[in-house]
């Protein structure tokens, strides 16, 4: 009895409607909230969320469901539903392809929005990366450059970088200490008139004598961080000394062993094995007008393992798409002598493809097997 | 008699559109063969017609002058009217004249009473308003500095900013074709190539010739006026790319240096001679002449021109427009006495309609080189189309004059709203990079336009059950029924469309920017509709609404596609947050509050219906089961 009750719950159109309702509410609230929040955080705070929660001197209460849980009520609504009712008729086909779609499409997004990394590549007319970076993460990277025609490279992760923990760096004689880490920071060269800067206390590097401080996390992806750290080297329990690494400082030098080392605090770089350079940045306007009319980027894109070698242009609506990684045209430099491609990797990609096709399908068999018959009898009388 | 009044009545339509098409040729100044020149403005060639359209839309907010004879008195306001081309061409030429003419538009008596100008007029001439040019300009560059975002500026603020752009606009065009003192530009320009060619002839080191120094005074004015014009009215020189149009500024520039005059930039200051000196006879042969000189090399500019100011002065929109509201009244008079010559009436003018409004659309998606829908404006003049042929396919199948009200009421609005938006000025302006592919213009944003357009159409048929019901005897319990499987079939089609839209959107969307959807908010707007078309199908799927609720919610699917159409953009955040007027607010919230009413009207209990007594029958889902009884035979 209890069982039934429970399947018919999770079965019934009531529970659809419901969810539906839900989903209608929340997607209103979240499109209003963009307004006061940005889209980051509102897609964060109503979306990618299973309760919206409304923020009450310090503590949240949840108001709202989020849109996580309004998705999987629904999916498994959906999935109930056909599970339960499902018989293959001639009649019920078309409906049939539009929920699938449906699911495939709402699973899609999930996959997408737990795999997908975006990140970015900025060139200089000429420049040559093999790489993009992701501009809200970063790395601490140990570079060897003792040798003339390739360098050692050690990467410390944001994770270990914030967990402050010591990492032993791979193929090199030495091991990193983080001491502090701050996602946001402020670094100056003297205090401020109310004191809030601390000494970073480095005791090697261009860090030495400088000050900082933690920033709150900003919620707009448009304002960017700067990331900073103290990072203390050691080699066999030997203290080497304190840096302070930060995105706003350059690659710090020392030597160690008679090998020349490299230390950085960079943004995560995602490494892929090809490169693009680019050639030649186009800015086109209408006549007479400051209206863009084109954007686009004629690139080289070369693999070595493959021996590739060829050009590219990526312009707006026409991204490249290869090693599982898309390259769109973004943004470009003011002099228009550089371009920012935003590059996405993403698994589930095709997946709003194939979910289309199918609920096309299934429309049009569900509009046509209503419309012809409607059609045929108002035809005869 | 009453079988051939329907015929009768369309065919007076269709004569009085097609009469409009004669126009008697010009005596005095050829100013529409004037009006047909080609120029580049906005990034694209267009006739000086447009040009004098767009600019008097933006300056006195219509597209013609109606001069008041102050002098005489008398019932109706007597004086002459003028068409935009004719003010340009008195702007450009002879300022002197348009200075005086009243064209100035201003409502706001705050800004009356900052200008010391009289509170019972609305219109003001150049010269009225020069007098305050600092004041106004004071007040506009406080409040664009202060104020960037448009929404928070007061209306006094508003009309500030819009006076002072107008009277810039003005005096960019006053410089168009002619410095502001010059009184001869024919004899000047010759006057320069004498001064061009002695300079060649004798050593070109001594500064001190008179020649030299005349030359450096005419610089110094062809260079004020490159400075300030904006229309490109000047055809690129041989050997120069197509597009690389001149204002006459530039071009008399461009000639001092490379010793070589555009034949264009000769032509026109032979016509403004003319012009300025009163004689129709010389400026229609310069205008003849730079014609034929176009002709030469300039045959598409010179058509395009032709095709969009015959696309202007034959108005269909706004013909068709006229049409619908004949329709419309038809259609409800059809329903108070069931007569079936002034329904069949209705439907033929629907028809005429249609074809006139087609006419319009194919004949903009020609002259743009673009699918139908490319902006707000045009996403009007679709959504109406795109219902009128839903409310005749309804025709054709219930005959009952609902279909012909829908289309006429749904074309007529929509048409209204197109005209509306249009006053904002140029409505074929070029379209920015990420939306200049015609591909996706043509399949996701004509497909979820439809989806507005079904959805609209819904919620009208709502409407009219509503309040047939309430106010009136004429619903039926057949009536009913028939209106409750119309909504459940639109319905059905406008959740196909929007979602289909929707879905085409999101792979676009993947294609420019990298992600399927992105929560922005005209992606969210477009959810709103398909989310609420499927709550009212699985509500009706599952019982939880009949016939009644199934109306209710079809009336609330026009707030939400209103919302998601206008709402969104006045929101002013998010990467489709294309140009918005804010009066447009004002209207939406308008529309929204009705819909309220609407809705509560329909909630009103039984008893207080006119038409329909409560009925259990349950409401039929699937037509094809059931065979639909006609209330009236075809005639």
């Amino acid at each position: 009895m209890h069982i039934d009750r429970f399947i018919g719950f999770f079965t019934s159109l009531r529970l659809t409607v419901v969810c539906l309702g839900l989903g209608f509410v929340l997607v209103f609230a979240g499109t209003l909230a963009q307004v006061n929040l940005g889209v980051y955080q509102a897609q964060s705070d109503f979306f990618r969320s299973f309760f919206v929660y409304w923020p009450l001197k310090g503590t949240k209460i949840p108001v709202f469901p989020g849109g996580y849980l309004i998705g999987s009520l629904l999916l498994l609504n959906l999935i109930a539903a056909h599970i339960k009712r499902f018989k293959l008729s001639k009649k019920k086909v078309g409906l049939f392809l539009i929920h699938i779609g449906l699911i495939v499409l709402l699973l899609g997004q999930l996959l997408t929005d737990m795999l997908s990394v975006e990140s970015g590549v900025h060139l200089r007319v000429g420049e040559s990366k093999n790489y993009s970076e992701e501009r809200r993460r970063c790395e601490l990277a140990v570079k060897d450059v003792s040798d003339a025609d390739s360098d050692k490279v050690a990467v410390v992760g944001e994770d270990a970088l914030a967990g402050r923990k010591e990492v032993r760096l791979p193929e090199m004689p030495l091991t990193v200490r983080v001491r502090a880490y701050y996602a946001n920071s402020d670094i100056s060269l003297t205090n401020d008139l109310t004191g809030s800067y601390r000494e970073a206390a480095a005791t090697r590097g261009s860090g030495i004598g400088l000050w900082w401080k933690a920033q709150p996390r900003s919620a707009s992806t448009d304002v960017s961080e700067l990331q900073s750290g103290l990072v203390e080297i050691f080699s066999q329990g030997k203290s080497l000394g304190t840096w302070l690494v930060s995105e706003a400082l350059n690659p710090q030098t020392f030597t160690f062993d008679n090998r020349i080392y490299q230390i950085a605090l960079r943004a995560k770089r995602d490494y892929q094995p090809f490169s693009l350079e680019l050639l030649k940045f186009n800015h086109a306007i209408y006549k007479g007008t400051d209206i863009p009319k084109d954007f686009s980027s004629r690139v080289r894109l070369r693999r070595p393992d493959t021996g590739e070698d060829r050009e590219v242009l990526i312009y707006m609506n026409n991204p490249l798409r290869y090693g599982g990684k898309t390259f769109y045209q973004a943004s470009y430099d003011p002099d228009d002598r550089g371009t920012v491609l935003q590059v996405v990797r993403n698994p589930g990609w095709l997946t709003p493809y194939f979910s289309c096709a199918l609920m096309a399908l299934g429309m049009l068999i569900q509009f046509l097997s209503h419309l012809v018959p409607f059609l045929k009898a108002r035809l005869l009388t | 008699m009453k079988r051939w009044l329907p015929w009768l009545i369309v065919s007076v339509c269709a004569g009085a559109v097609l009469l409009s098409l004669r126009t008697a040729p010009e005596t005095g100044f050829h100013t529409r063969e004037f009006g047909r020149l080609p120029a580049l403005l906005n990034g694209r060639i267009q006739p000086l017609d447009s040009v004098a359209r767009n600019s008097l839309l933006q300056i006195r907010g219509k597209q013609s002058v109606f001069l008041e004879n102050t002098n005489k008195s008398g019932t109706f306001p007597q004086g002459e009217s003028l068409s935009a081309i004719q003010w340009l061409m008195g702007v450009m030429m002879k300022p002197e004249v348009a200075n005086e003419q009243k064209v100035f538009r201003i409502d706001n008596p705050e800004l009356l009473a900052l200008l010391k100008l009289p509170d019972n007029q609305k219109y003001f001439s150049f010269n009225q308003l020069a007098l305050n040019y600092d004041e106004v300009r004071r007040q506009s560059m406080r409040v664009e500095t202060e104020k960037q975002e448009p929404q928070t500026r007061t209306a006094f603020e508003k009309q500030a900013v819009k006076l002072f752009d107008s009277m810039m606009l003005y005096q960019r065009l006053a410089v168009t074709i002619r410095p502001l003192d010059s009184e001869n530009l024919a004899q000047e320009l010759a006057q320069v190539q004498k001064d061009i060619a002695a300079l060649r002839a004798g050593s070109e080191t001594q500064a001190s010739q008179p020649e030299a120094v005349e030359l450096a005074q005419f610089l110094s004015r062809f260079r004020l006026m490159a400075d300030y014009s904006t229309v490109l009215i000047i055809p690129p020189n041989p050997g120069e790319s197509r597009d690389a149009w001149k204002t006459m500024g530039a071009s008399l520039t461009n000639a001092l240096r490379e010793d070589q005059m555009n034949a264009g930039a000769l032509h026109y200051a032979g016509m403004v001679t003319a012009y300025r000196a009163n004689q129709p006879a010389e400026f229609n042969a310069a205008l003849e002449k730079y014609h034929s000189y176009l002709e030469q090399r300039f045959t598409p500019e010179l058509a395009k021109g032709g095709n969009e100011f015959f696309f202007n002065s034959f108005a269909p929109f706004y013909k068709a427009l006229l049409i619908y509201v004949l329709a419309f009244v038809l259609a409800c008079a059809s329903w108070f006495n069931l007569s079936q010559w002034l329904r069949r009436s209705a439907l033929y003018l629907v028809v005429l309609a249609w074809c006139i409004h087609t006419f319009g659309m194919v004949f903009r998606m020609v002259l743009e080189g673009r699918p139908p829908v490319t902006n707000l404006y045009s996403s009007a003049v679709f959504i109406g189309w795109g219902a009128a042929i839903l409310g005749m396919a309804l025709e054709k199948i219930y005959r009952d004059g609902i279909g012909s009200a829908i289309a006429a009421t749904a074309g007529f609005l929509a048409l209204i709203i197109a005209h509306n938006l249009a006053l904002g000025g140029d409505t074929m302006e070029m379209l920015r990079a990420v939306l200049d592919t015609n591909f996706w213009l043509a399949t996701h944003v004509t497909v979820v336009t439809l989806g507005y357009s079904a959805t609209f159409v819904a919620g009208f048929l709502a409407i009219i059950y509503i309040l047939r019901g309430v106010f009136t005897r004429t619903l039926g319990n057949e009536e009913s029924k028939r209106l409750a499987r119309m909504v459940y079939g639109i319905v059905c089609f406008a959740t196909l469309f929007s979602f289909a839209g929707t879905i085409l959107g999101g792979i676009w969307a993947d294609q420019s920017w990298g992600r399927f959807w992105g929560w922005d908010p005209k992606e969210n707007g477009a959810l709103l509709i398909v989310i609420w078309n499927a709550i009212i199908l699985h509500a009706r799927w599952g019982g939880m609404i009949k016939e009644r609720g199934l109306m209710l919610m079809a009336i609330f699917g026009n707030i939400v596609t209103g919302w998601s159409w206008f709402g969104v953009n006045m929101l002013g955040i998010g990467l489709h947050s294309y140009g918005f007027t804010d009066q447009a607010f004002w209207w939406l919230l308008a529309f929204a509050v009705s819909q309220l009413v609407l809705i509560g009207l329909g909630l009103l209990p039984k008893q207080y219906w006119r038409s329909l007594p409560v009925t259990k029958a349950p409401l039929v889902l699937h037509p094809s089961k059931t065979k639909p009884t006609a209330v009236s035979a075809p005639a």
